[in-house]
């Protein structure tokens, strides 16, 4: 008799269904999979290492660095290590406008998840959908914060600036002439909020026709129902946290349990899954685009009504104001002492933990009095959810990888670190 | 959490773990315990199972070298314990508790741990991750390989000693005609000094 010997393949750096730099190393039967190791640290950039050396303030823009997808969520937990270990309040309108970005990042995660994780099963219109959504929420960022991706908005104490009252107009030029930038413009000719207000609006409209296209789709259910089923216990051993877990039947979700910021005071419900298999975590993610979609709309009437300090006024942890810099001797020491030296935090240790769009991330901020942190962990969600990769493909056909890494929300950034 | 919660939950710990605590500390809203190295894997199976701790969740696991900690203070390096630690972070979902756990290694120059794969199957790669970095070693872990480094990677980068523009850098060598590693040619310097400052430093009286 012939020896039957099982192939082993290798999958990636350079996949387009790889989500960026995954490398699979795939042992396979047939075409069913007998073991996956997946390498991982191909982006690895030391961020926590970089991070010893830089003053706090300098290792922000790293976070945006990390989920490259969702940047406000990531910059969120660590100034809250920050302020944790600083002990320092966060003007209330801050908070809002802290609430309202994360919805705004986790629509905008979501809507590339959702994209991306049909283009992997083979539907190209949802990723062309995704992008036209996602561009309104990118000029939300950069309204904001003059960037459209890496946002540096988040400070410790507040947030940078208050929200603006303008928003960036189209120009007319030779792809669009003056009748057709009025139209593009048109949303665009009150504030942000009301840019935003008007993108609450449209936007559950575009959930239905998302739903439309894949929720009862013949192909879209033989792909994803059944593959990939992780029990709750499973789930909690193997470290799941966000819609992984909540796909899985667990309610968990650290805005309701353990609520920072504002949460605890806004309207909003968990949805959770029943079988635990790649459809159900698909549906868990297109209830949040709603419940976003709401917290968002609280916020905006919210923020309408309060208008107030967005950044904390002690002067030793957030600079001060250009005008008052320039007339007074103190501020102008202060500004000199924060952009030369940064601000010292005290010695002790602190986790600060948000419900990022992925799961749980978290900042394990370790001081020792310096100006730098001696040690920064990140805990990134899908580290633990690509470790479980092999648990949940074995036995399944090696096409059904590419819908797991798809419900998984892999992005290397912050896996590798 | 509020401070009620904690009391109760740092009572029940002492309870459960009667003699196997190093030290209990409470900051910031949060619960730290130590434990010796010897102790660490009965007291985070106990802390498992118990039904009043419950702690179903490893959420992170991760490697600490405290061998500079304070080192640029007025008082000098003032750290007298061991150099490396691994620190857990716990999250308990039936009763919505957090807990840090922290086991130092004994020996500093061969840091070993025992594994908590058996208790946890997510301290899989965050073990990995701790070896590749800090080169503590888990005793019971399967497959303790390196997994963020290149291959072939040669130190433990985050360690304290290890230089952050690393020792080698990678080139092609048009001679050789394949890549080679040489000594890094770029000098190490830092813009801004890490600096610890004396108690109310810049206090306005």
């Amino acid at each position: 008799m012939a020896e039957i010997r099982n192939y082993t393949m290798n999958f990636g750096p350079q996949h387009p269904a790889a989500h960026g730099v995954l490398r699979l190393v795939l042992e396979l039967d047939g075409e069913v999979i007998q073991r996956a190791d997946p390498h991982i640290g191909l982006l690895h950039r030391a961020t926590e290492k970089l991070a010893e050396y830089k003053m706090y303030i300098q290792s922000l823009p790293y976070m945006d660095r990390l989920d490259y997808v969702s940047m406000m969520s990531n910059e969120h937990a660590y100034v809250m290590a920050i302020e944790k270990l600083l002990q320092l309040e966060v003007p209330l309108r801050a908070q809002y406008i802290r609430v309202m970005f994360d919805e705004i990042t986790r629509i905008l995660n979501h809507l590339l998840w959702l994209g991306a994780h049909a283009l992997d099963v083979g539907a190209m219109t949802v990723f062309l959908y995704a992008f036209r959504d996602r561009e309104d929420l990118m000029d939300c960022y950069e309204a904001v914060s003059g960037a459209r991706m890496h946002a540096a908005y988040y400070r410790p104490g507040g947030v940078y600036r208050d929200l603006p009252d303008t928003m960036p107009q189209y120009q007319a030029s030779k792809i669009h002439d003056e009748k057709s930038t009025r139209v593009l413009n048109e949303n665009r000719s009150g504030s942000l909020l009301d840019f935003i207000e008007d993108f609450t609006n449209r936007f559950p409209v575009y959930v239905d026709e998302y739903e439309t296209l894949l929720t009862d789709n013949r192909i879209w259910k033989q792909r994803l129902v059944g593959i990939g089923v992780v029990s709750p216990e499973r789930a909690k051993a193997l470290g799941f946290t966000g819609p992984m877990l909540r796909g899985s039947g667990v309610e968990w979700d650290l805005r309701k349990k353990q609520p920072y910021e504002v949460y605890d005071r806004i309207n909003f419900d968990i949805p959770v899954g029943v079988n635990g298999d790649c459809y159900d975590r698909y549906l868990v993610r297109m209830e949040e685009f709603r419940q976003s979609n709401s917290i968002v709309k609280q916020c905006v009437e919210w923020l309408r009504k309060n208008p107030g300090p967005v950044i904390t006024d002690n002067h030793k942890i957030a600079p001060p104001a250009r005008i008052e810099m320039k007339q007074n001797m103190e501020e102008l020491i202060h500004h000199f002492k924060l952009f030369t030296e940064g601000f010292h935090v005290p010695p002790g240790e602190a986790y600060a933990a948000v419900e990022h769009p992925k799961g749980e991330f978290g900042i394990y901020l370790v001081s020792d009095g310096a100006n730098m942190p001696y040690r920064l962990k990140i805990r990134a969600p899908g580290f633990p959810h690509l470790a479980a990769l092999d648990e949940m493909s074995r036995g399944h056909m090696i096409a059904d990888v590419v819908a797991i890494i798809g419900t998984q929300d892999i992005v290397f950034g912050e896996i590798d670190r | 959490m509020s401070s009620s919660r904690l009391e109760t939950l740092a009572l029940c710990l002492q309870n459960v773990l009667t003699g196997k605590l190093v030290s209990t500390s409470e900051r910031l809203g949060e619960l730290t315990i130590v434990v010796s190295s010897t102790d660490m894997l009965w007291a985070m199976e106990t802390l498992r199972d118990h039904a009043d701790l419950g702690f179903e969740m490893l959420i992170d696991l991760c490697g600490m070298d405290y061998s500079t900690y304070g080192s640029e203070s007025v008082a000098g390096n003032d750290w007298q314990g061991k150099r490396f630690a691994v620190v857990y972070h716990l999250l308990s979902i039936s009763h919505n508790l957090r807990l840090r756990v922290k086991a130092f290694a004994d020996d500093d120059e061969f840091p070993v741990l025992d594994s908590v794969m058996g208790v946890w199957p997510s301290a899989n790669w965050f073990e990995r991750e701790a070896f590749d970095l800090y080169g503590i070693v888990f005793t019971g872990h399967p497959d303790l390989r390196r997994i963020l480094t290149d291959y072939g990677f040669i130190g433990n980068p985050f360690r304290k000693d290890f230089p952050v523009s690393g020792n080698v850098e990678m080139r092609y060598d048009p001679d050789q005609q394949r890549v080679i590693y040489q000594p890094v040619s770029i000098e190490p310097r830092q813009i801004t000094p890490r600096v610890i400052r004396e108690e109310h430093y810049g206090d306005s009286e």
